[in-house]
């Protein structure tokens, strides 16, 4: 299942880190973070319980780029 | 400027006063350190903050920490040293200067491009019982609903015009701006400003799905869909920084080893480790980062206001390294609709021929039929028409005036016993007898588009090695064709699926260019996703065509093709440009750096103008009007 979120990230690194980021985290199979646009396209794992991986990835961005929002 | 943005304004606009203003003041020791920390503070107080968080999340490439270390290191070399903070303050100073830009700049581009694909009105005219307009949401509006479009406005939904005649600017959808004369019974399609008269439309589709927001969303997503450029600048990136501060370390503890071990003098601490913090002041990589996206994002807006919809920033890179053009011939080169292109009368003058051809076609809407009834746009007259016969596979009979008259191919004419003589035109060549007497023939043909040799022309000058065309038609035609507009090579004859294994052919016979396959996107639909780049030409309206495409012009123009093409290599000239531009100029600054030949100053300055200078090269992707 894929779904898209608005991000707010102040630099295009950041972005990239974000997207490192939520590549990493359980239940995400792939992800991909839009600097122009502002947004992330998230593609779930079979099952995945979304809400839940969703704060998992909020909170793993955060730890690479405390100044990060993703709209959820 | 948004909150954010402005607040940060007035921190450089104070801490950069302050500064001036210390210059002049006399101060010594500790009193001099407490007033420079005051816009030291004042400018860097985030930055301290998340270098904080930093250390505490076990992240210690964060370029706030790092920018911290070598703000600090400075300041502590001015205690022990120098007693010059203006550098440490400097640093932290430009460094902010730099981000701000960064997000002034990037926040400027999105407005930029999304006021250039503001294609959609957000409201809909639907007309009271009593004759007023009102105003609604266009998500509101049912297919089927009427709305009213007046002069001036955009128009909301797709739909066929079913009262009133009006002409309507295109050039959001096409970048054309020759206006469209719409009257009723016509397609008109969200994107399009209607310009001069009143007109009541019946939606066909909801607003979502009609053309304008169609379009918004493929352009949207399309920088989702990464270039090599710009998946090669992330992972540089993420080496470049650890790679830095590694090397931070090692300039700041090697030669002091070296020359505490081997040379046995005392070592100048300061002299190394203020060498290692220029190192980390140019330890992030923003400029490269933040300029490629930003170059494909503008390439691809500046492509889709000329009504070239790129699917992706892959798609827009891989255009420029193109050396094959393979394309469709009918619809594509031609105009597709054949049309009379030669009379050749043997008994009665050419006007009559055609004029007793059109007349047995009265009945038949068979495209040649068409063709002859175009040709002779006043078949509806007084002659009699009667006993109109088909003869499948042949052509057609009818008595018109009395007279038996046959019109179709050389087989139809054989069957009556008719002698024929043949045609030295290319083309369909339909014969006419009349009363068992060869009358003469018409030649039908395939037009070829007016600005088809143009086109081809422009490509080869775009530095396309090789052009091919696939067409279904007999070998003669499409010989023909080649000839006429210099194609390199052709294949006739050509069923759907020969079409394909001959795409295949190409793939794998290519020097090593990319291959481009041009059609009208119905029913080439597999050629095209076959070929590396499948460009589908006169979209405009036709679902099937934007989803089969990787690239969607919006008109029917083949010249739009090496137009593309350019907008792509400028694009990808910009971008090499830049991240040569931005890695040579840190190479510079760390090699300086590291021998003592630059300070902190040129460090922080050389790095917050490569960005500035990056994002400016970077916008000139928008502008491809002229190319």
């Amino acid at each position: 299942m894929k779904r898209s979120y608005n991000i707010d990230v102040d630099c295009a690194n950041c972005a990239n880190k974000m997207e490192v980021a939520a590549k990493k985290t359980e239940g995400v199979k792939d992800a991909v973070v839009n600097f122009m646009t502002l947004k992330m396209k998230v593609e779930f794992e079979d099952g995945a319980d979304v809400e839940a991986v969703m704060k998992n990835v909020l909170a793993n961005c955060k730890k690479v780029e405390s100044d990060c929002e993703i709209f959820f | 400027m948004n909150k954010k943005q402005k607040k940060m304004l007035l921190r450089i606009i104070i801490s950069a006063v302050l500064m001036v203003i210390l210059h002049f003041v006399k101060a010594e020791g500790w009193l001099k350190l407490a007033l420079y920390m005051i816009p030291y503070l004042i400018i860097g107080y985030d930055v301290l903050l998340k270098a904080f968080r930093g250390i505490k999340n076990g992240q210690p490439f964060d370029e706030c920490l790092l920018m911290t270390i070598a703000t600090i290191g400075a300041i502590v070399l001015g205690i022990t040293g120098s007693g010059d903070y203006v550098e440490a303050v400097a640093v932290m100073l430009f460094y902010q200067v730099g981000e701000w830009f960064q997000s002034y700049a990037v926040g400027k581009s999105r407005k930029n491009i999304s006021e250039l694909m503001d294609i959609r009105p957000d409201y809909a005219n639907i007309e009271n019982e009593d004759g007023t307009l009102e105003k609604v949401d266009p998500y509101d509006v049912e297919i089927g609903d009427i709305i009213v479009i007046q002069p001036g406005e955009k128009v909301p939904l797709d739909g066929t015009v079913e009262e009133g005649t009006t002409s309507v600017n295109t050039s959001a959808l096409t970048g054309e701006s020759v206006p469209r004369t719409l009257r009723p019974g016509d397609r008109i399609l969200s994107g399009f400003i209607n310009m001069t008269g009143v007109i009541k439309v019946r939606t066909e589709k909801e607003f979502d799905e009609s053309t304008a927001s169609k379009i918004l969303d493929l352009v949207e997503n399309a920088s989702s869909r990464k270039s090599r450029s710009e998946n090669f600048i992330s992972r540089f990136a993420r080496i470049y920084t650890p790679a830095v501060v590694i090397a931070a370390l090692l300039l700041a503890t090697l030669p002091l080893l070296y020359e505490l071990l081997i040379v046995k003098t005392s070592p100048d601490l300061g002299k190394w480790t203020y060498r290692a913090l220029n190192f980390l002041v140019v330890s992030c990589p923003c400029a490269l980062v933040i300029s490629i996206p930003l170059s494909f994002f503008a390439g691809l807006g500046g492509a889709s206001k000329s009504g070239i919809l790129i699917k992706g920033s892959n798609y827009l890179e891989q255009l420029a390294g193109t050396e094959t053009v393979v394309f469709d011939k009918t619809g594509t080169l031609t105009k597709g609709v054949f049309e009379v292109t030669a009379v050749h009368p043997d008994i009665i003058d050419g006007e009559e021929l055609l004029h007793m051809a059109a007349h047995v076609e009265r009945y038949s809407l068979h495209p040649i039929a068409v063709s002859l009834k175009k040709a002779y746009p006043n078949e509806h007259d007084d002659c009699e028409v009667s006993y109109a016969e088909e003869i499948t596979g042949q052509g057609m009979k009818a008595i018109v005036n009395g007279k038996e008259i046959y019109v179709g191919n050389s087989g139809l004419m054989d069957s009556i016993g008719v002698e024929w003589h043949p045609c030295h035109h290319q083309g369909t060549i339909i014969h006419v007898s009349m009363d068992g007497v060869y009358a003469g023939h018409i030649v039908i043909s395939d037009v070829i588009k007016e600005n088809a040799r143009e086109a081809l022309e422009s490509l080869k000058k775009s530095g396309i090695r090789k052009t091919v065309m696939l067409t279904g038609d007999n070998r003669n035609v499409a010989e023909t064709v080649s000839r006429e507009l210099k194609i390199d090579e052709f294949h006739s004859d050509l069923l759907p699926e020969d079409k394909v294994m001959k795409m295949e052919e190409i793939l794998e016979g290519k020097e090593k260019g990319i291959v481009a396959f041009v059609g009208d996107g119905i029913n080439d639909a597999p050629v095209l996703s076959r070929a590396d780049i499948g460009i589908a030409m006169g979209a405009m309206g036709s679902d099937a065509a934007i989803e089969a495409a990787d690239v969607v012009l919006m008109d029917d123009d083949p010249r739009k093709i090496s137009k593309a093409i350019r907008i792509s290599k400028k694009c990808l000239r910009i971008v090499y440009e830049n991240i040569w531009f931005a890695i040579g100029v840190k190479i510079l600054c760390l090699i300086l750096g590291a021998f003592g030949l630059a300070n902190m100053w040129m460090a922080i300055f050389a790095d917050v103008g490569v960005m500035v200078i990056a994002v400016l090269n970077a916008i000139r992707a928008l502008f491809v009007r002229d190319l």
